[in-house]
């Protein structure tokens, strides 16, 4: 069950390159048992924000993930969902080398451990991607290919979970079981959920709290709020928004 | 018939040959394997264009062993180009071309000078069937010290390949691996070089896994396939240049190589 104690605070985080401010003090704070999507235009720092949040870019300010009397976590466990993988199509790693190979020393060119798996199966099974192990990554479609990467995630379960969305190449019914998984997950799992998304439809639906970036924070609160501010509707002037049952 | 197939044993040289193809495939078959995943073909070829620089420098330098030279020219060589392969650069390829042909240029002039070239052209095309008893200790040493490695690394180097920044949030130390990869290539691309030559050395790293590629299913089936080619490559090549006058080995196991490359080629097409 979500402890809704842990949360993920975001303080006055800037990012440079070169002269070029891409973010500029941006505040956020997230809790654990919620989804909170950042969305935005593109080259809005989206991105920018994950990649300062996973480490991966100099920053200022600061980034904390503390427990309920607001000590910092030590350990903290990220998963992450890049948008997508570094591989060609013709590339011969499966769903079950890129698991084993994140999760596992046993080297994945040796024969396989019966025990593994099944233990990679039955993760699978709860992505609804359990016929995939044995598919090759670059044969996967966009919705099973960020199936087998959330699960890749969240093996071992992490504290933080971080989504960078594919700008495309997810069909709509991909993307809808997508976010029941991900909903299902926010629900029974503890962690705090970060997600860069592009559908508004969905955020809509299914977002606790939403971050409007703009190259900085431009508005923040529950989807309601963010989308029915003057600032949404100054990005997003023409949003593509219909109604999204869960 | 068994002249046909064995006749070769009898002579020392030949069973030294046999026995360096037999070490030096599978471990070419080992880095080649992930050579190709990480999209690093121009970057290894560059590394075996710097031996040239590296022995220049160890002649300027007086040494009358060059393979320290070279050795440690190619592994600074190798850690510069990773840099900037992984640099905001947009053409990285473009980078690694300067210096790859830079290198060459400067080897040229500093061994060339005097009209001496020709003392060198070894280098170039190499001998397998040059390599001693001695040599292939240090060869059999190699490749069982590449596969401790393997067994302890290959799944974070496997998952570096596939994705740098999901590897690092599982605890794996991207930045470190993937320079130690690099290290070892280089490291055993410049060992390897006085006997492949340094024209085809990339041919023989990159081409067996690559036509391993077209039918591997899986990373285990993808590494096994590329250890068949190699040796079958290797010890084929080697039996063909007896049969034809000791004709150059290494182009000769990178012919075959490249046959095994385009019959797989068709083999997939046929299949789709």
């Amino acid at each position: 069950m979500a402890c809704g104690l842990h949360c993920l605070k975001i303080q006055h985080i800037s990012v440079a390159f070169g002269d070029n401010l891409l973010i500029r003090d941006v505040n956020m704070h997230a809790h654990c048992g919620e989804l909170t999507a950042i969305i935005g235009r593109n080259g809005s720092g989206k991105t920018t924000l994950l990649k300062a949040i996973l480490g991966e870019v100099k920053h200022t300010g600061n980034i904390l993930f503390s427990g309920h009397d607001d000590t910092p976590v030590k350990g903290l466990r990220i998963g992450y969902v890049p948008q997508s993988l570094q591989i060609d199509g013709g590339s011969p790693a499966t769903v079950y080398d890129m698991l084993a190979s994140l999760t596992s020393r046993y080297p994945v060119f040796l024969p396989r451990r019966l025990k593994t798996v099944k233990k990679l199966r039955e993760h699978l099974a709860a992505f609804n991607a359990e016929g995939l192990l044995d598919k090759k990554l670059g044969q996967l479609s966009g919705g099973e290919l960020q199936r087998a990467l959330l699960a890749a995630a969240t093996l071992p379960k992490p504290d933080l979970l971080i989504l960078d969305e594919p700008v495309s190449g997810v069909d709509r019914a991909g993307l809808r079981i997508f976010y029941r998984i991900l909903n299902g997950l926010k629900e029974t799992s503890d962690m705090v959920i970060i997600m860069v998304s592009h559908d508004l439809e969905f955020v809509r639906s299914y977002a606790d709290h939403v971050l409007l970036l703009d190259r900085g924070t431009v508005k923040t609160g529950t989807p309601d709020e963010v989308f029915g501010s003057d600032d949404f509707k100054r990005v997003f002037p023409n949003p593509p928004l219909a109604a999204e049952g869960k | 018939m068994s002249e046909l197939l064995f006749g070769w044993w009898e002579y020392e040289f030949m069973r030294n040959a046999f026995f360096a193809v037999v070490l030096i495939m599978p471990l070419f078959a080992m880095l080649g394997t992930l050579v190709v995943n990480n999209g690093m073909a121009f970057f290894s070829d560059a590394l075996g264009h710097s031996a040239l620089t590296g022995v220049g420098v160890g002649v300027i330098l007086g040494m009358s062993d060059y393979k320290p030279a070279m050795i440690v020219f190619a592994l600074l060589f190798a850690l510069i180009m990773n840099r900037i392969r992984h640099s905001r650069l947009s053409s990285t390829d473009t980078v690694i071309g300067v210096f790859s042909s830079c290198g060459v240029a400067l080897g040229l002039v500093l061994l060339s000078r005097g009209g001496s070239f020709s003392r060198y052209q070894s280098l170039l095309i190499g001998d397998i069937l040059s390599i001693t008893g001695d040599e292939i200790i240090i060869l059999a040493a190699t490749l069982a010290a590449v596969a401790v490695l393997w067994l302890f690394c290959f799944n974070r180097f496997q998952a570096i390949s596939i994705s740098p920044s999901l590897s690092k949030t599982k605890g794996i130390p991207v930045r470190l691996l993937d320079n130690l990869f690099v290290v070892v290539v280089a490291a055993v691309v410049m060992l390897a070089i006085h006997w492949v030559g340094l024209l085809l050395i990339n041919a023989m790293l990159i081409l067996p896994a690559a036509a391993a590629r077209h039918v591997a299913r899986n990373t285990r089936s993808y590494l096994l396939i590329t250890l068949i080619f190699g040796l079958f490559s290797g010890l084929l090549g080697l039996w063909f240049s007896y049969q034809n006058s000791f004709a150059a080995t290494g182009p000769m196991i990178v012919l075959i190589a490249g046959i095994l490359y385009f019959a797989t080629y068709a083999l997939r097409d046929s299949r789709q």
